[in-house]
């Protein structure tokens, strides 16, 4: 905690709400809450403040944007449409896009406001995943955040469908595919959701009321658990010279980091401003009104779902038939089975983590990914799945651009998906491993000083220094293997934790996850000595 | 030399090695690439045909392939080679030469797109300052001109079939867009993409680019008029004479339309979106982080 106190400007208002809100001294002692400095702690606010955004924006869209399937025939100032008979959704986008002051720009903003929010959402949760951030006390929030994520791919779906485009129509004509897949109650959700055949007149208010009121509702009390039990928490940190379990390192919030995520927030505007003004977005003119006899290649949906389409592209035509029934495998898998074990995968993993490892403690500093391997080698190998079926939805663009053929695409893609993670487990773990070496040999035996020594015998050695402090403390944080637990004790008697086929499999992959594990620890100045002893011997 | 030495030691000169190799390579991929022109408008200058001279064209260019009398070549098992030229009309001949598609170097799954051999190539660059420069170039264009006049008409010659479109009939000026925007989303698009950009095909085929102004009114014309390599047959019972002027008006139009967003991102939709979304977007974020986070304030004491 900083001992600087606030001026009295910024101290008298505090007390006036503590006081009103008889929150004793909550905000006068919050301003000086700490906050750690590190650039991959920022990432998560870009997804604050698109959201933020996306709130402005998309209420100046709602003042012109009629979410209605009425037929209309254009009379725009956009000549290459006119008289062409299409929604009123669809008309009044062109309308916001051509005849709106600003309007062009707000749509451009809002839409790449929705990308970069998915986008810091991914980034934010990698750097989480990778630096052991999600563990004891954080699960929660780990699981809020993938239900944020969850649920702003939905909410990005339904938004970019309610132009009623072309591109969109073949996105919600899918949508209509997977949720007819579903066994048993597929026509009747199919049915309820579009309120009779598909596309129907109801689905676009529908999806109008679920975008701008139910899905941002929720986002933002689930943005508002999150912050708050981040702020409860306290954030975590990286290990860096000052910062132990007990204390947070860092800046005060007020004034330092106030005023750096203040910064930041116009950061993130100013980025979005200049895509919005720059880079030309959905342009839904190009595409034309949805006709559902139309379609045109090259059709992929915004990249949070391309995941998605890149399931579906790759995915074998299986169907089972039986008692007049279809089981359409070969949407249904794609639709389910991929998203459901990367986000399911990563929901369960800290318990899977904890349950493995055994560690209940408490964590706020993080781990350097290549001090726990297993978890940065399980989470490349998710990130190459991800990554390659996010790419197999672009397939056809990948064919055209790179001049390959669509179908070696296909075929590249479906045994990529399943030995793609395999080799990068193995290879992400090597690269940890040898990490670990490296650091272990930095504290061992220092870093090159880069001078030359001659013995009086004439022999050529290089002085080795120690590390710097910073660097040595930053070293020195990993957590080196704890000797295994004896699987039975001196009697015989089996531990409390391995017994049974569940402990069995508990002590194996314990051992899974540490076993090859490199100590990183100070040698004794005699041992270091003996070694560098031997190797001089080893040369002659 | 000192200050190399001191140099190479900093955190960044991996960085700097790296992307100063990325440039070198850069420079000289452009310096030896195959630099690929644009055509211009090829609209032939009708005189009277010179079938010998047609004959003698298509005997030194395509008989190799299609057979001395354009009836096609079949292999020792029976399978054609390349197909009978009987028939396919001037318009055919046309496209596919004047595209630089025929004669063809190397047989693939579909044929390139590429500058007309010299013989057929109208393209050629006429606006020399050497006056003698500037006459021999036009020569050769007229000849060019010429040759592929009298090769369309000893082809015709052989079989009829449909005959180049006239100016009038190709001019993207006349034609109804916003029609021509609907026949092209039903009946292209699934192909060619939104705006012509092309796309992939099965078996290593592909939909060759509209966007470019190489392809000119007359050649869309004459492939919708005879369906080259995968593309179908849009005859005049399927797309009329002026449905065709319409989807003609709908491709030149929008090519030239500028983007009112902005850079078009190369028109493809989302995949060049989210790449930019991740790589400008989170990119120069992540720099705005990284150099806000460094920032250390100077006054402030910490415990």
């Amino acid at each position: 905690m900083s001992e600087s106190t606030a001026p009295k400007a910024v101290e008298a208002p505090l007390n006036f709400l503590d006081d009103r809100l008889g929150s004793t001294t909550f905000f006068k002692r919050n301003m000086k809450k700490v906050f750690p400095d590190h650039w991959s702690f920022m990432l998560g606010e870009i997804a604050l403040y698109s959201f933020i955004i996306l709130l402005l924006t998309g209420t100046f869209l709602t003042l012109w944007f009629k979410p209605s399937m009425v037929e209309v025939v254009y009379d725009g100032s956009y000549t290459k449409l006119q008289g062409v008979k299409m929604s009123e959704a669809y008309a009044s986008t062109l309308h916001i896009s051509f005849d709106v002051r600003g309007g062009l720009l707000m749509r451009q903003i809002h839409h790449w406001a929705a990308i970069l929010f998915m986008a810091s959402i991914l980034a934010h949760m990698l750097r989480v995943f990778f630096t052991g951030a999600y563990r004891k006390p954080r699960e929660l929030n780990w699981l809020i955040g993938i239900g944020m994520f969850t649920m702003g791919m939905l909410e990005g779906l339904f938004g970019y469908s309610l132009p009623d485009d072309l591109l969109s129509g073949t996105g919600l004509r899918i949508t209509q595919g997977v949720a007819e897949s579903i066994p048993l109650v597929g026509t009747y959700i199919y049915m309820f959701l579009f309120g009779g055949e598909f596309p129907g007149t109801d689905i676009v208010p529908r999806m109008y009321m679920l975008h701008i009121l139910l899905i941002p509702g929720l986002i933002l009390g689930l943005i508002t658990a999150h912050m708050m039990i981040m702020w409860h928490q306290k954030h975590t940190a990286m290990p860096t010279q000052h910062q132990t379990e007990q204390q947070v390192y860092g800046y005060p919030f007020y004034p330092v980091f106030m005023a750096k995520t203040g910064a930041y927030f116009l950061f993130t505007f100013g980025v979005l401003a200049l895509l919005g003004a720059f880079a030309q977005i959905n342009p839904i003119w190009l595409f034309g009104p949805y006709d559902p006899g139309a379609i045109s290649s090259a059709s992929q949906p915004d990249w949070y779902m391309g995941v998605l389409e890149g399931s579906l592209r790759i995915m074998p035509n299986w169907e089972i038939t039986a008692w007049g029934h279809t089981l359409s495998l070969n949407v249904l898998i794609p639709a389910l089975l991929p998203l459901g074990i990367v986000f399911g995968g990563a929901a369960a993993w800290p318990f899977i983590e904890q349950w493995v490892t055994g560690d209940k403690r408490h964590h706020h500093v993080n781990t350097r990914p290549r001090n726990a391997p297993v978890r940065t080698a399980t989470g490349m190998a998710a990130v190459t799945f991800y990554g390659l079926l996010w790419i197999a939805g672009a397939n056809d663009v990948v064919a055209d651009r790179f001049s390959v053929s669509l179908f070696a695409t296909t075929w590249f893609f479906r045994f990529a998906v399943f030995l793609g993670p395999v080799l990068a487990f193995i290879v992400t773990k090597r690269i940890c491993l040898g990490l670990q070496r490296k650091d272990a040999d930095v504290i061992g035996h220092g870093v090159e000083s880069g001078i030359i020594l001659m013995s009086p015998e004439g022999r050529f050695t290089e002085r080795h220094e120690p590390a710097r402090e910073e660097e040595r403390v930053v070293l020195l944080s990993k957590e080196n293997a704890r000797p295994e637990a004896p699987a039975v004790d001196a009697r015989g008697v089996p531990a409390p934790g391995a017994k049974g086929p569940l402990g069995h499999l508990r002590s194996r992959l314990n051992r899974a996850w540490q076993f090859d594990d490199v100590p990183v620890e100070e040698h004794a100045e005699n041992g270091h000595a003996e070694l560098e002893g031997d190797k001089e011997t080893a040369r002659h | 030399m000192k200050r190399f030495t001191a140099w190479r030691r900093r955190p960044w000169a991996g960085y700097a090695v790296v992307l100063a190799a990325l440039a070198a390579i850069g420079v000289i991929y452009a310096g030896f690439s195959p630099r690929t022109d644009r055509a211009e408008a090829a609209n032939s200058a009708q005189a009277a045909p010179d079938l010998a001279n047609g004959k003698a064209l298509f005997n030194q260019n395509c008989a190799s392939c299609h057979g001395l009398n354009a009836e096609g070549t079949k292999d020792a098992e029976g399978k054609p080679i390349s197909p009978s030229l009987i028939g396919v009309g001037a318009a055919s001949v046309d496209f596919q030469v004047s595209t630089g598609r025929m004669p063809a170097m190397n047989p693939g799954a579909q044929m390139p797109r590429k500058r007309p051999i010299p013989a057929f190539d109208t393209s050629i660059k006429t606006d020399h300052e050497d006056p003698e420069e500037r006459a021999a170039a036009e020569k050769q264009k007229a000849q060019a001109e010429k040759n592929l006049a009298d090769l369309r008409a000893y082809i015709a010659s052989l079989g009829g079939g449909p005959e180049v479109p006239p100016a009038s009939a190709v001019d993207p000026k006349k034609g109804d867009v916003a029609l021509g925007g609907k026949l092209f989303r039903t009946n292209c698009a699934q192909c060619h993409s939104f705006t012509g950009q092309g796309g992939a095909l099965t078996g290593g085929k592909y939909a060759p680019p509209l966007s470019n102004d190489d392809v000119t009114p007359t050649q869309i014309y004459e492939a919708m008029l005879t369906g080259p390599q995968a593309m179908p047959v849009f005859n005049d019972t399927t797309l009329t004479a002026e449905e065709k002027q319409a989807i003609i008006a709908y491709i030149v139009q929008i090519r030239e339309e500028p983007n009112p967003g902005g850079n078009g991102l190369g028109r493809i939709g989302p995949v060049s979106e989210g790449l930019a979304g991740w790589l400008i977007g989170i990119g120069l974020l992540v720099l705005a982080a990284m150099w806000i986070t460094a920032k250390k304030p100077k006054k402030l004491k910490k415990s």
